[in-house]
């Protein structure tokens, strides 16, 4: 075989593809054997390199000793016309044999001209942060139009308590709730635990190891009890809400509850959010007492006896400074459940869609608890609570 | 069709089910080397669960199901991806991986098993969307596409590797007559040219009579094969009423039975 290629390296198999003839005008190949995916793969890129450096007039081809050719033979046949055709030169191919010239006879090379593999990407920045802003207000305008939504339906569901359907809250109560009692319990003893130890250190300095009593007590009853709480339900259901209806809504079962005349969300988010709303300050009450049970360790640690720490505990928080955290709660579960099930509802087609709602529904979830939380501690600070 | 074909599968004594039940018991067949097979019955007769069980995803209670006399219930590791890359399938909702477009998709399988360069990829990835009529969409996700556009997408993935055998579970439901009638042609056009075995689990009678060269039909209650043989032979012949009030698309066996109706079709 001539040196016609100038990359050496990807050199002709010789054994599939020789060069019959070769002229200014005219290049004749001629193809043996099986033309199967892997022939084909190395015969790809030196064929085309060669044809590309010689770019005849004419390319003709002889097949007739191809013995099989597959998906993949007709691939390269094809990008030999299809490179033909675009540098408006001639292909002729002969002597295929009948049953593989019924396969090639399904495609013409003008058909393959332009092949898109790709998703069209956003052409440049300006367009990518149109459709950024577009999609973040029509975001914002669900979110709204789901809060009207749930609220109506929180509302009629008040003035027909009968119309709910107690027992999916029941079984969401437990599912939310009571199965979360050993995250929710442990987190907040580490909690306090750590907290404790922590203050510990630069409270010796000063004499006043005791008031870590103080400190835990009112930073677990006012803030983290039911911050820490949230935040493990917007994790643990939040997103297990987000994943069941947008999975119901792959299924075409959201549609079916629609079609049958029952609303999605009083049906499916309003039992999730009732049974949140109910579960969450009594999942926050555990938590604080297991956060305060932490601090505890430590000062028993420390040689206090326990009688001392619960009178300082007694002496340090009033009642409303747990009812204050409670009361939190119960804006936090309505972001929870409302989030989950908003972006459960949201849900598109496809695989991966579910996760996206589920991650979505977490994150979001998150932002909007610490949002509402540096609300509360500005509005209690006015209050005076 | 030739007249004994070479054998390409062999189902021997098969015993399937799933839990405790036992949907069918003690199947034997042959598939002959680019026959176009298809396996036919009522809804909850074990079709798709002999295809599972064909195709390896599941493992038969007992028997042997032998790919060129090789066992895919016993085979492992090389042996089995082998005879796994020489059968495609398209499963009944296409199956197509929502997050990658329809190209990417058909030539999810020629990256992972070829050395084809990116270009030849692509080529190939669209001539066989090309052949499902497809090739304009290859940019589409699936989620954008209708039920019947995404099975024909995934047919195209399924016989991107020009395996030797392609399992079809139902290729012609929920598709308007023209497409499944080019469906049909589709189906024949590559078994010709290309000798590719076609198994296919269907009841679109139309579609049998198209393409088909021999039909098994499995019924529940028999728990196996109440009948063989071409849809033709299977309509005119067969001494089961029940057979043939399904090919003459009649509601009741018993109807057959009373007297000799003339055939629908």
């Amino acid at each position: 075989m001539k040196p016609f290629t100038k990359k050496p390296s990807a050199a002709l198999p010789g054994d599939v593809c020789r060069i019959l003839e070769h002229n200014e005008e005219t290049l004749y190949l001629s193809l043996t054997g099986r033309l199967d995916a892997s022939a084909t793969a190395q015969l790809w890129t030196p064929l085309l390199n060669l044809v590309e450096n010689i770019a005849p007039q004419l390319l003709r081809v002889k097949a007739d000793a191809v013995t099989y050719c597959d998906g993949a033979g007709i691939g390269l046949l094809m990008e030999l016309a299809r490179r033909q055709l675009k540098r408006q030169g001639q292909y002729s191919l002969n002597g295929l044999k009948e049953e593989i010239a019924h396969l090639w006879s399904q495609y013409q090379p003008e058909d393959f001209l332009e092949i898109h593999s790709t998703r069209p990407q956003p052409c440049c920045m300006p367009e990518e942060a149109g459709r950024l802003v577009v999609h973040a207000w029509q975001s914002m305008l669900d979110m709204v139009r789901f809060t009207g939504e749930l609220t109506l339906a929180l509302l009629h569901a008040a003035r027909h308590p009968r119309s709910v359907r107690w027992p999916e809250v029941w079984l969401v109560m437990e599912k939310a709730g009571v199965n979360a009692l050993f995250i929710v319990g442990l987190i907040s003893f580490l909690i306090g635990l750590i907290m404790a130890f922590q203050a510990t250190i630069p409270m010796r300095q000063f004499g006043v190891e005791i008031y870590v009593a103080n400190l835990t007590a009112l930073s677990m009853l006012r803030e983290l009890g039911p911050l820490m709480t949230a935040l493990l339900l917007a994790g643990r259901s939040g997103s297990a809400f987000a994943a069941e209806l947008g999975t119901m809504k792959i299924n075409e079962e959201i549609d079916a509850l629609t079609t049958m005349g029952l609303a999605p969300i009083p049906f499916l988010v309003v039992t999730r959010v009732l049974a949140t709303v109910m579960i969450m300050p009594l999942l926050s009450l555990f938590a604080n007492l297991m956060g305060l049970v932490g601090g505890a360790v430590v000062l028993l640690s420390l040689g206090y006896p326990l009688i001392t720490y619960i009178n300082q505990v007694k002496a340090a928080v009033n009642l409303l400074d747990l009812t204050g955290g409670l009361a939190k709660t119960l804006i936090f579960a309505l972001i929870v459940a409302g989030v989950g099930c908003l972006y459960g509802l949201k849900t598109r087609s496809g695989a991966s869609a579910v996760g996206d709602s589920a991650t979505r529904a977490v994150v979001m979830g998150i932002i909007l608890i610490v949002i509402a939380d540096g609300l509360f501690a500005v509005v209690y600070y006015y209050l005076g609570i | 069709m030739p007249e004994s074909p070479k054998t390409i599968i062999k189902v021997k004594n098969l015993t399937v089910g799933y839990g405790d039940t036992i949907v069918l018991r003690d199947v034997s067949f042959d598939v002959g080397r680019g026959e176009i097979f298809v396996v036919l019955g009522g809804s909850g007769c074990g079709k798709s669960t002999l295809l599972k069980n064909m195709i390896g995803l599941y493992r038969p209670r007992a028997g042997q199901i032998l790919y060129d006399g090789q066992d895919i219930v016993t085979a492992e590791g090389v042996q089995r991806r082998s005879l796994l890359r020489s059968i495609g399938v398209m499963y009944q909702s296409g199956a197509l991986f929502g997050s990658l477009t329809l190209m990417e998709n058909v030539r999810l399988p020629l990256e992972e098993f070829t050395d084809l360069p990116d270009p030849a990829m692509d080529l190939i990835a669209a001539m066989k969307l090309q052949l499902v009529g497809l090739k304009d969409f290859g940019h589409y996700l699936p989620s954008e596409l209708s039920g019947g556009m995404r099975k024909r997408a995934a047919i195209a993935r399924a016989m991107v590797l020009d395996p030797q055998i392609l399992f079809l579970d139902e290729p012609t439901a929920g598709l308007d007559p023209i497409t499944s009638a080019e469906m049909d042609q589709l189906i024949l056009q590559l078994a010709e040219s290309l000798t590719m075995t076609f198994v296919i689990v269907t009841h679109e009678l139309p579609s049998i009579f198209a393409v088909a060269d021999r039909v098994i039909m499995l019924d529940q209650r028999a728990k196996g094969i109440v009948a063989s043989g071409s849809p033709a032979q299977l309509r005119d012949t067969s001494t089961d009423p029940w057979v043939r009030s399904f090919f003459r698309r009649e509601t009741t066996p018993v109807a057959i039975q009373q007297e000799d109706r003339p055939p629908h079709e």
